[in-house]
């Protein structure tokens, strides 16, 4: 593996994304990485010279919607899912800006 | 001697755009719906929905740009910016960052030294806005309502090329015009359409390098942009004094205290790794959709002005006053329309409609009046059928409530009193019932007429001709 992960690397990218890892994760997690990296760096020997980057798969753009209010109340079904609510809101941990 | 300090300041202005639908989902995008009420899967983030770019958020974008001299990107893109917050249920928002919409404008401004300068235009991208978070009084929690999650925002970057408070708020005021005249947005501060972050540094006059930058969010006034403005500049001035460094944070305006804080530093600021949008298809704005779009741009206020110059005859001060907010350019087209009395209609606009808005504190966009009642209060003092100061009684309540004039004139009584007889009548009473004023007036005091028609009227209850008064009491004396 030519890419190796540091365990400062593995703790941030934790906690961008909001995991608790044990040990035993993170270094699962490390060895994960870096075989994804060894495979980009594979991508990386192409040669991409004057190529433009592409963000999409297939050859479609300009899809568009009028602006017409298609949508009615379905509060009641979209809170379902919410573990906690009140009022007709989310419940969520106090937040402060 | 003291050191000189130049203040170099840039704004990030955003920008919420008059759709009637949010930008990737056909929910309302109206005030005041209950918590909730307009949301969907899309702009909640449920899993597996899928966005669909509103097409009037688009042009609207394009029209800002081409209004501001931008570049408009042929090739665009939308991109996710990761971070987590709950007023943000999908974990990102979609923005552009890597092909913003709009490139490389700038708007032109007039300098306090009564110069132009232009203000550039770094870019203007196209962006979702967030929910709104309620702090519950009773519960240690707080509640989320996702009704303005997904509502368009532009918005534009400057470039730092402001130098003052003044020409800061020139920016903005030229900027909102622009986008009020394109019907894009309402752009108002207080309620938020329109929210500007102030990026700014210090350096000493002569220096070439930019000092570091702070960010200074929660403006949502010019007053408080001006204060903030003040108030950070002697803040960082201060730090150089002492020998301290000035740290790159996001701070945070507390307009009552006239004071900021520093909310997140360069040190914890967040990686949001960007990357584009695979729910959301490239834009390809073509040739036709560009002249569209130009053929639909409207009027701005140079040519408005041109033109009232050849439509009406009324001097260019007036012009100038009323093509200041394309709400009043709009009141006062249409009631001209209605009674083609240009230098009439305009009377009232900047006088008692101005002298109410400032008493009462009312934005232009939130007159009630409409142009037809406007019409027909200038037809009534034309006709004789109300004096001038009957009407601006009748004006105030119409100010407050739109009501008809005539019919309000009707059933209130206030129609002048024409009946030569019954005034005639009146005056012979005032003139038996002050001798003095009379013999005042008879030994050459000419003001003491002014007090006979005063007395006349407040006899009439104001319902009468002060012309005719005088006229008539000339003639008894």
């Amino acid at each position: 593996m030519a890419n190796i992960i540091s365990d400062e690397t593995i703790e941030y990218v934790g906690i961008l994304a909001k995991l608790e890892l044990s040990d035993a994760e993170k270094e699962q997690a490390k060895k994960d990485m870096g075989r994804m990296l060894d495979y980009i760096d594979k991508l990386g020997e192409l040669d991409t010279d004057g190529v433009e980057p592409m963000s999409h798969v297939f050859p479609v753009q300009n899809v568009f919607r009028e602006d017409m209010v298609t949508n009615s109340d379905t509060r009641e079904q979209l809170l379902s899912n919410a573990p906690e609510q009140k009022d007709g809101m989310f419940v969520v941990p106090k937040t402060f800006d | 001697m003291a050191k000189q300090y130049e203040t170099v300041i840039g704004l990030e202005v955003h920008v919420e755009l008059a759709t009637k639908t949010k930008i990737f989902c056909g929910c309302s995008t109206a005030f005041g719906g209950a918590p909730n009420t307009h949301t969907c899967p899309v702009c909640t983030g449920m899993p597996g929905s899928l966005p669909v770019l509103n097409k009037q958020v688009l042009e609207y974008a394009i029209a800002v740009g081409l209004a501001t001299d931008c570049e408009i990107t042929r090739y665009g893109k939308f991109d996710r910016k990761n971070y987590f917050y709950p007023d943000n249920p999908q974990n990102y928002q979609i923005s552009q960052l890597y092909l913003p919409i709009c490139r490389n404008g700038g708007v032109e401004i007039e300098t306090e030294e009564g110069g132009k300068k232009i203000v550039g235009i770094h870019e203007i991208h196209m962006e979702e806005d967030a929910g709104k978070l309620v702090h519950d009084e009773w519960e240690d929690c707080s509640l989320v309502d996702y009704n303005r999650s997904g509502v368009p925002l532009i918005e534009i970057v400057s470039e730092p090329d402001m130098r003052s408070a003044e020409e800061v708020i020139a920016y903005l005021e030229k900027l909102r015009l622009i986008i009020q005249y394109l019907g894009a947005s309402d752009c108002k501060l207080q309620e938020g359409s329109m929210r500007a972050d102030v990026n700014l540094s210090v350096r000493e006059v002569g220096a070439e390098e930019f000092g570091t930058r702070t960010e200074m969010k929660n403006l949502n006034s010019f007053k408080a942009i001006a204060r903030a403005i003040e108030g950070e500049r002697e803040r960082q001035i201060d730090l150089i004094e002492e020998g301290k460094a000035v740290v790159q944070e996001t701070r945070r305006w507390d307009d009552t205290k006239g004071e900021s804080y520093a909310m997140r530093s360069k040190e914890d600021a967040q990686d949001y790794r960007y990357f584009p949008d695979p729910d959301l298809v490239p834009i390809i704005v073509s040739d036709e959709m560009l002249d569209e779009i130009r053929a639909k741009q409207p009027e701005f206020r140079t040519e408005k002005m041109a033109r009232y110059k050849e439509e009406y005859d009324i001097p260019d001060y007036d012009i100038d006053i009323i093509t200041g907010a394309k709400h009043m350019a709009d009141l006062f087209e249409a009631t001209v329309a209605i009674c083609n009395q240009p230098k009439k209609v305009s009377n009232w606009l900047m006088g008692e409609t101005m002298r109410l808005m400032k008493e009462k504190e009312v934005d232009v966009e939130d007159l009630r009046f409409s142009p037809e009642n406007l019409a027909k209060l200038i037809t009534l003092v034309d006709s004789k059928a109300i004096n001038s100061s009957v009407a601006k009684e009748v004006f105030e309540v119409m100010f407050e409530e739109d009501i008809d004039p005539e019919k309000y004139v009707e059933e209130k009584g206030l129609k002048t009193v024409n009946d030569e007889g019954a005034l005639r009548k009146t005056i012979e009473e005032v003139i038996a019932g002050n001798p003095q004023s009379v013999d005042d007036y008879h030994n050459g005091k000419e003001k003491a007429i002014g007090f006979l028609v005063g007395q006349t009227m407040k006899a009439m209850k104001g319902k009468a001709d002060p012309g005719m008064v005088n006229q008539i009491l000339k003639e008894l004396l």
